[in-house]
């Protein structure tokens, strides 16, 4: 006879986890979003290598100038392209879909009643959320300098501090790099989460969670409201530059992370308000 | 079963459930008893409360008051003691499009933090087998069909042994064989000690397997309690086929029984014991009513099912 024994709080998470990956990595559309993603260096490079000659500096996209004349700029290049708008759309498909998704098809009540307690599916959904973030991060990367390698000369790096480093610290730097943007859509994520308890209309969620992240950005461009800048969830995005310098600058890597972390807990703590207390009559 | 003693006397029990949608009650103050061992057919209309009710019995929506024991465990508080020993289909199969079948049952299986990762192959493929889908459980879901996903549905409901199986509406696009399979397989996993709460629209679906039922209408319940104790009848349906209607009914009304004529018959309902039907008969005659039929029966199931709930297409708004 199968009794309920005491059970330790986090038997069967792992597992658990393991299976919302697979469910998130089995669907075309995740795959089709990373695919998505790696074009923009791909493309990038193409247009650079096409175009022939060297791009004045200060012209176009920051780092534009230096991709002919180092490839492992163009994984660089192309994360400062995808941040703005690429990188949250496909966070806010992502995060929107968490809840939001499995409450539209049904699934929601199954895996409920499975049972599956609703602090551990949402903590759960955000692990999934943040290990796209991580994928999505990483296929930008590594796409950028696979396609640096195979269209430019690789070198040592002029770091924006004007000191030169070897090719193993860059890439180290450039890892860092992935970090920092992986840490600042953490944030987007748990904006969506929080969103997805509320509707069971998946895209109706996705659709609010990138407005979320535009809005911030716009509000960064009115100087009327400069007081409220540093706590917008975008402050710090495109801050990832002072990994580029000697010695290395870790400020905006620190108020980021505890910027994020503060989005975290305050969305976090919201989604498991609305979700633990909710009807699920989808 | 070790548990024998302390198992609860009844498998599911509410009291004074009242779930409101606003200020509408969608489901009104009912007292279910389903007995532990029983098949508890839960009947009613559509839009009469019942899924409002499996999904409270489950712990997905909130009571607004009264009270609910599951297994014997206080709902939602203590539910994470029985939802490990209940397998529910709610509201028709869900599942995810893009997964094969075998797949989405791995999906729900890992969902639940009791069930052995070790044995889960082996009981995924048990479940697929006992609803015969062994051979389609490679397909992805979006390609099968409603019948094959409500059999996908309730193998997922029989993952792990189970105590209680709430299924709503189970046989829901299901042709006539799959029908008449999936009453066997209840009859079977009754047979094996478990409890099966079964809810239908069709009298015509479960009155067959059912050992209980509790009718629905409007947010009550209006009648529940065994087959044998609901078919019982205190009123009986008289019906006499004759050409001298007025005659007839006065004979009747002689007696003191009300009669009234409806659908090219005589009609009346009687008490039963009120009166021997060859006292009737023999009065008829004497009166010289040409008696070609005569019948004196207690009202069939689904007639007092209809008289409870009505007949129309209305959902109770």
């Amino acid at each position: 006879m199968s009794q309920v024994k005491k059970m330790r709080p986090w038997q069967g998470f792992a597992t658990f986890t393991a299976s919302e990956l697979s469910v998130l990595f089995r669907r075309r559309r995740t795959w089709a979003m990373l695919f998505t993603i790696s074009l923009i260096p791909i493309f990038l490079a193409i247009a650079v290598k096409l175009s022939g000659s060297t791009v004045p500096p200060g012209e176009g996209p920051p780092f534009l100038d230096r991709v002919s004349q180092n490839g492992l700029f163009v994984g660089f290049t192309a994360t400062i392209l995808a941040i703005p708008l690429f990188l949250p759309l496909t966070m806010g498909v992502v995060a929107g879909d968490t809840i939001a998704g499995e409450a539209n098809t049904g699934t929601l009540r199954y895996l409920l009643i499975a049972p599956v307690s609703r602090v551990r599916l949402l903590i759960v959904k955000f692990i999934g959320a943040t290990v796209f973030a991580v994928a999505a991060t990483v296929t930008l990367v590594v796409t950028g300098i696979l396609i640096g390698i195979a269209l430019f000369p690789i070198g040592p790096v002029t770091l924006l501090s004007g000191d030169v480093i070897a090719i193993p610290a860059a890439l180290l730097r450039l890892s860092l790099v992935t970090l920092y943007v992986t840490i600042s859509l953490m944030g987007l994520a748990a904006v969506g989460l929080f969103i997805s308890t509320l509707t069971v209309i998946p895209v109706g969620a996705m659709a609010a969670t990138v407005v979320v992240s535009t809005v911030s950005q716009i509000l960064a461009t009115l100087p009327q409201i400069e007081v409220i800048h540093p706590y917008l969830l975008t402050y710090y995005w495109l801050g990832f530059a002072d990994l580029l310098r000697a010695p290395m600058d870790f400020t905006s890597m620190i108020s980021n992370t505890l910027l994020q972390i503060a989005y975290i807990a305050i969305f976090g703590s919201l989604a498991y308000s609305r979700f633990t207390t909710k009807d699920v009559l989808s | 079963m070790s548990s024998a003693q302390s198992a609860p006397e009844y498998a599911i029990l509410t009291s004074g459930l009242v779930k409101s949608f606003g200020t509408q009650n969608a489901v009104d103050n009912i007292d279910l008893r389903v007995p532990a061992g029983s098949i508890f057919g839960f009947l009613g209309p559509n839009g009469s409360g019942k899924t409002t009710t499996i999904r409270m019995l489950l712990g997905l929506a909130d009571v607004t008051s009264g009270s609910i024991f599951l297994l014997g465990s206080k709902v939602p508080e203590a539910i994470g003691g029985a939802l490990p020993h209940v397998g529910a289909l709610v509201e028709g199969p869900a599942f995810y499009p893009y997964i094969s079948g075998r797949g989405n049952l791995h999906r729900y299986d890992s969902a639940d933090r009791y069930a052995d990762p070790a044995t889960r192959d082996e009981r995924v493929e048990n479940a697929l087998a006992r609803v015969g889908l062994q051979h389609a459980a490679e397909k992805k879901v979006h390609a099968y069909s409603l019948g094959m996903k409500q059999r996908l549905g309730i193998a997922n409901a029989l993952l792990q042994p189970r105590k209680l199986l709430i299924l709503d509406e189970p046989t829901n696009g299901l042709d006539p064989q799959g029908t008449r399979e999936v009453r066997a397989l209840i009859r079977s996993l009754s047979a094996q000690g478990i409890t099966i709460f079964i809810s239908s629209h069709l009298l015509i679906e479960i009155e067959q397997i059912c050992t209980h039922l509790a009718v629905m209408s409007a947010g009550k319940i209006v009648a529940q309690g065994s087959l044998a104790e609901l078919a019982h009848s205190e009123i009986l349906n008289l019906e006499i086929k004759t050409p001298d209607t007025d005659k007839a009914i006065t004979t009747l009304n002689s007696l003191d029984i009300e009669a009234r004529f409806e659908n090219n018959r005589v009609r009346a309902n009687i008490a039963a014991g009120f009166v021997a039907p060859n006292t009737i008969v023999d009065a008829l005659v004497k009166s010289g009513v040409r008696v070609e039929g005569f019948n004196l029966d207690a009202p069939t199931l689904e007639e007092r099912f209809v008289s409870l709930t009505g007949e129309g297409f209305d959902v109770a708004g």
